[in-house]
């Protein structure tokens, strides 16, 4: 039990009348990277909102790093460890990368409330230090997000995430909106989180990226996890069935 | 900077080709604006727009012109201080000239004196309480306790009902201005002490304007508030996910600025010696004007205090240069105008520019 990051139990969430996500029972292990794959409207999103407290979920119980866990809200489950690459990227267009990488926790000279005067060099250098540790490439600090690539951004929005050394790391499909050469480089990313034994969820629908980047593949299927496989148990045509209700997974899953 | 000449991950950065700072382009605006004046002068009128042309008068430059241009814009430009933060932070502050028309007649009637030449002060409202030739700290902190009351109730009121800025300082405009002339039913309040009236005295809106100007380009550039109004006006969105507490955050930007709105009440009633109901009319668009003119993107995130003070200069600037050029007050509304419009075109402008990566 100790070794388990994040656990789920009967994990269920209701829109009205909508089952949005029904009963998931997830765990993840320390180091572990795990996809997370469906259709669109399987509840993966929805599964990743309950976690990181920004929805409130309808029942279940969620443990993390060992406690039973309510968050109220991102913030809560970010200080409590679990750092999260949302779709639409939160950044700040207008601030620098040091600027957004701090956003919200900048480091203080002195505190005085909403006027505390900001550490400009130690959260540069700290910047610099997290880009490097995960092998994001930014030609400059100083420029705005809004001067950036997507791959960029992405990069920019990861290296945060990275950061704080946070417990868990949850990416809502990270690579959805890249180029090619983007996607690799946040691919090494990824991979460089996954040597420093770092526990990832990924949300993505990239088959070939999934079967590249982590150990086990989660299938969700109109709000429930219909498969939990270890990658080299399957295989890209059994994913595709699952996700699609070819397979329906009830037998596997309560044979496991 | 030379860190900024390196990159992260091996890239290779040059750092002569970052863009130079927006502020630069509004001084570059000032300098042309202020040689055009220059040469029409010197073509038409035979007269300099700059300098000393006056043999009994020494000083290289023309320093009157200088005084009257940056004194003009400078109890304006203390609103401006205050917009330019409200507009990085994705707002708009419609209430600041009316909160001025309030402040000054409620500021005023604490200001007043006892007895004129001799005779009872017939305009003192609270003369029956005795509240006459209070000190000077009296009026101003009833004027900073009105402008942040004001202040308050915009930001309350867009934080937590949700209206559009729009809206909630377009209902603050009018109700303000109706407490104006409530207050002393329409009558002006005049006869100030000698130490509210010395607020006002001289260059010193000037020096006010200057160091409320610097105090809130540092906060803006150096501390969590600062950083906070660019990300908030930027990506409000991103900013809640951060942890950011947009609500707070955007009261307290428009406490600070009814505050500063307050501020230029009492200076500008002090220089006046006379508070009347009316003060302040069409101040709000001009300091929005000034911030624009500036380099403040309406759409928020972008923008500064320094390029808003240059923004003044430019507004005070093109005034004096019509008067100069003796041309009527009407075609400096009418230009006016015609300058916020092609001011927020710009914006827009370079902002498309950008984003096609230009």
């Amino acid at each position: 039990m100790s070794d388990i990051v994040l656990k789920t139990e009967n994990l269920t969430k209701h829109y009205g009348g909508v089952h949005a996500l029904q009963e998931a029972n997830f765990e993840l292990r320390k180091g572990e990277h795990v996809a997370i794959m469906g259709d669109n409207g399987a509840g993966k999103s929805t599964f990743v909102r309950q976690i990181t407290g920004v929805e409130q979920r309808t029942d279940g119980k969620i443990w993390f790093d060992g406690k039973e866990v309510n968050f109220a809200g991102p913030i809560e489950a970010r200080e409590a460890g679990i750092e999260t690459v949302f779709q639409n990227l939160a950044l700040a267009d207008d601030l620098d990368v040091p600027s957004n990488l701090f956003l919200g926790r900048e480091k203080v000279l002195f505190n005085l409330g909403p006027f505390s005067i900001l550490d400009r060099k130690a959260m540069r250098k700290a910047t610099e230090a997290a880009l490097i540790r995960t092998a994001v490439k930014i030609p400059n600090l100083s420029s705005t997000i809004r001067h950036m690539s997507g791959g960029q951004r992405q990069c920019v929005a990861i290296a945060r995430t990275a950061t704080f050394a946070s417990k868990l790391i949850i990416m809502d499909e990270p690579t959805a909106a890249l180029g090619v050469q983007e996607t690799a480089q946040v691919e090494n990313i990824i991979r460089t989180l996954k040597e420093n034994g770092e526990p990832l969820i990924l949300v993505s629908h990239n088959m070939r990226q999934v079967f590249d980047l982590v150990d086990r593949i989660v299938v969700f299927r109109r709000g429930k996890i219909v498969a939990n496989l270890r990658k080299q148990d399957t295989d890209g045509n059994d994913i595709v069935a699952y996700i699609t209700g070819a397979k329906t997974g009830q037998a596997e899953l309560q044979a496991a | 900077m030379s860190q900024t000449s390196h990159g992260i991950g091996g890239l290779s950065y040059d750092a002569k080709k970052r863009p130079w700072p927006a502020e630069f382009n509004v001084f570059l605006a000032l300098v042309i604006l202020v040689v055009a004046f220059e040469l029409i002068g010197r073509v038409f009128l035979g007269d300099s727009f700059l300098f000393n042309t006056r043999e009994n008068v020494s000083g290289l430059f023309n320093e009157q012109r200088l005084q009257i241009i940056i004194l003009q814009v400078s109890i304006v430009g203390i609103i401006a201080i205050g917009v330019t933060q409200v507009i990085i932070c994705g707002g708009i502050d419609l209430s600041s000239g009316s909160i001025v028309g309030a402040t000054a007649m409620i500021a005023m009637s604490f200001a007043q004196v006892a007895t004129v030449n001799g005779n009872p002060n017939p305009k003192a409202m609270f003369i029956d309480y005795g509240w006459t030739d209070l000190p000077v700290i009296v009026p101003v902190l009833v004027a900073i306790g009105c402008g942040l009351i004001a202040g308050l109730i915009n930001g309350l009121l867009i934080a937590y009902t949700r209206i559009p800025p729009f809206i909630a300082t377009l209902g603050m405009m009018v109700t303000a201005r109706g407490i104006a002339k409530w207050w002393s039913k329409g009558q002006p309040i005049s006869f100030p002490t000698d130490s509210f009236a010395a607020i006002g005295k001289g260059l010193m809106p000037v020096v006010i304007f200057i160091s409320l100007a610097l105090l809130f380009q540092l906060i803006l550039s150096y501390t969590k508030y600062g950083k906070h109004c660019y990300a908030i006006g930027s990506n409000e969105d991103a900013a809640r996910m951060s942890g950011i507490k947009i609500a707070n955050h955007k009261v307290l930007v428009y406490a600070i600025a009814g505050i500063l709105a307050s501020l230029a009440a009492v200076v500008l009633c002090s220089k006046n010696l006379t508070a009347q109901a009316g003060m302040g009319v069409m101040y709000e668009l001009d300091a929005i004007a000034m911030a624009v003119i500036g380099g403040v993107s309406l759409s928020g995130g972008r923008g500064s205090i320094i390029g808003t003070v240059i923004g003044s200069l430019i507004f005070g600037v093109i005034i004096s240069g019509f008067t100069f050029l003796r041309l009527d007050a009407y075609y400096q509304e009418m230009v006016k105008g015609v300058i916020i419009v092609g001011a927020v075109v710009l914006d827009q402008w370079r902002q498309r520019r950008r984003a096609i990566g230009a």
